[in-house]
């Protein structure tokens, strides 16, 4: 088989493992595969890009990458960490964005710079978030902090709806 | 463990356990990715002193894992379900920088991580985190203080922010590849934590009488500690030379200028309280911690110097 089919049947291969949070998206459409790469007919490199450092679900993604290459026929499956350039939510593609909306989570808005120092906000962070469930503009952010590291807490005031938010980062 | 506990004789779907021996890699505790840093460059630039790196990169992982721990006592103890999840999850980034971190340091030094019985598989950011004893540890006192109340929380996390986001701010520019990444991510979580700590100072601050009490008692308290996240030990200092730390010393205008957005906005001034002396002139960095830390560690490390051989 050519080098190019066969980087072609991983790349299909890893493109469809999901993330074990948020299953409705893949890895790929989270922006948190990185990179694919066939070393040999059958040894294939994964990079991945942790969301947030602590982020427990990693080895999950490992696990499920190495089970999803292994049964496309890859012996050799290795999966290495990618922590530069760090994970953005504009990695997040549109159809990522548009599955995160169908589960009822709000996707998140263009991710600040954060070049220089981070300036100091001590109103509750702007954004216009509307309610996934009803689409009213009317919602309150609950915390900034939420089921996982990745998500703020939102309630709709039209539909009395709580959801989760995708932070920008 | 070494061995598995045996899977029971009957039939799989009556064990309870059964279903959490399939794939360990699910348990948090090692969480089984065997190195955090695997295909990372992690070579040390040709002109630095590799244990000047390392102690450097367990300073700042100790000053995370510790504080870490700290905060992870605050899950299903905090005022609300809402700030019970944020002080997790400050708690889960913190543990996250320190697990890099310390594998970092154990990188450029393999002589800092204590001897563990051989064949044993403790990765060895675990065997730094579990092994060491608490005058071995490098973290800034402010991190291992035992926690007061919710108020005391908010200045701690306040404090401790203001002052690690500005130095990840700057050690985004390290010449070491893997405290760069660090600090690139660092910055994105800790901004978070301190503005979360920097609204409810000021909320508590305009609350009640009660809330503004117990939020100055915390800050007198706590303020003694504040000098000495700012004092240059000499390795920060060779760090800092090198091209790969930051002399903190050279962040506390910097911090002290964000902190006083946040006590002008509460109504508040810096307290007056002089600085917690060291002992004999040493300091956390120099690993002279406080009666406390001890206990902590016998309890955070229980379960690991038990089980040396163990498998998570």
């Amino acid at each position: 088989m050519s080098v190019a089919r066969t980087l072609e049947r991983a790349r299909a291969a890893a493109e469809r493992v999901t993330d074990p949070e948020l299953p409705m998206l893949t890895l790929a459409d989270l922006g948190v595969l990185r990179e694919v790469d066939v070393v040999a007919e059958s040894h294939v490199v994964v990079a991945i890009t942790p969301t947030y450092t602590g982020c427990p679900a990693m080895a999950a993604m490992r696990d499920d990458l190495v089970r999803e290459l292994s049964s496309a026929g890859f012996d050799r499956v290795e999966v290495r960490v990618s922590l530069d350039p760090a994970w953005t939510t504009d990695w997040i593609s549109p159809a990522g964005r548009a599955a995160l909306a169908t589960a009822g989570i709000s996707p998140p808005g263009p991710a600040p710079r954060t070049d220089g120092p981070v300036p100091l906000t001590l109103m509750p962070t702007a954004r216009q978030v509307r309610c996934p469930r009803c689409d009213s503009p009317a919602t309150d952010l609950v915390s900034e902090f939420g089921s996982t590291a990745c998500k703020a807490q939102y309630r709709c005031t039209a539909c009395l709806e709580p959801f989760d938010h995708v932070k920008e980062i | 463990m070494e061995s598995h506990i045996d899977t029971p004789p009957e039939d799989e779907h009556d064990s309870a356990y059964s279903g959490l021996l399939v794939n360990d890699a699910h348990w948090a505790f090692g969480t089984d990715f065997e190195d955090p840093l695997a295909g990372v460059d992690t070579t040390v630039p040709g002109d630095v002193d590799a244990a000047t790196l390392a102690t450097y990169a367990l300073m700042l992982g100790d000053d995370a894992l510790v504080m870490s721990h700290r905060f992870s006592e605050w899950t299903s103890n905090a005022p609300d379900l809402e700030d019970d999840i944020a002080l997790s999850n400050i708690a889960l980034d913190l543990l996250g920088q320190a697990r890099l971190l310390l594998a970092r340091a154990a990188r450029a030094d393999d002589s800092l991580v204590p001897a563990l019985p051989e064949g044993s598989p403790t990765p060895p950011e675990d065997a730094l985190a579990f092994f060491r004893e608490a005058h071995q540890l490098r973290n800034v006192r402010l991190a291992e203080l035992v926690n007061g109340d919710f108020a005391e929380a908010t200045v701690r996390v306040l404090l401790f922010s203001v002052w690690r986001l500005a130095l990840l701010e700057r050690l985004r520019s390290s010449r070491d590849h893997v405290l760069a990444a660090v600090a690139a991510k660092g910055v994105k979580e800790v901004a978070y934590h301190r503005d979360y700590a920097a609204r409810w100072f000021v909320t508590l601050a305009g609350g009640t009488e009660e809330s503004r009490r117990r939020l100055v008692a915390a800050l007198d308290q706590l303020w003694p500690l504040w000098p000495e996240l700012f004092d240059t030990h000499p390795v920060e200092a060779a760090a800092a030379e090198a091209g790969v730390g930051v002399d903190p010393a050279t962040v506390r205008d910097a911090a002290e200028g964000v902190l006083d957005q946040v006590l002008d906005a509460a109504g508040l001034e810096r307290p007056q309280a002089p600085r917690r002396a060291g002992v004999l002139g040493r300091t956390g960095r120099d690993g002279m911690h406080g009666e406390p830390l001890s206990r902590m560690l016998a309890e955070m490390q229980s379960v690991a110097r038990a089980h040396p051989m163990g498998q998570w």
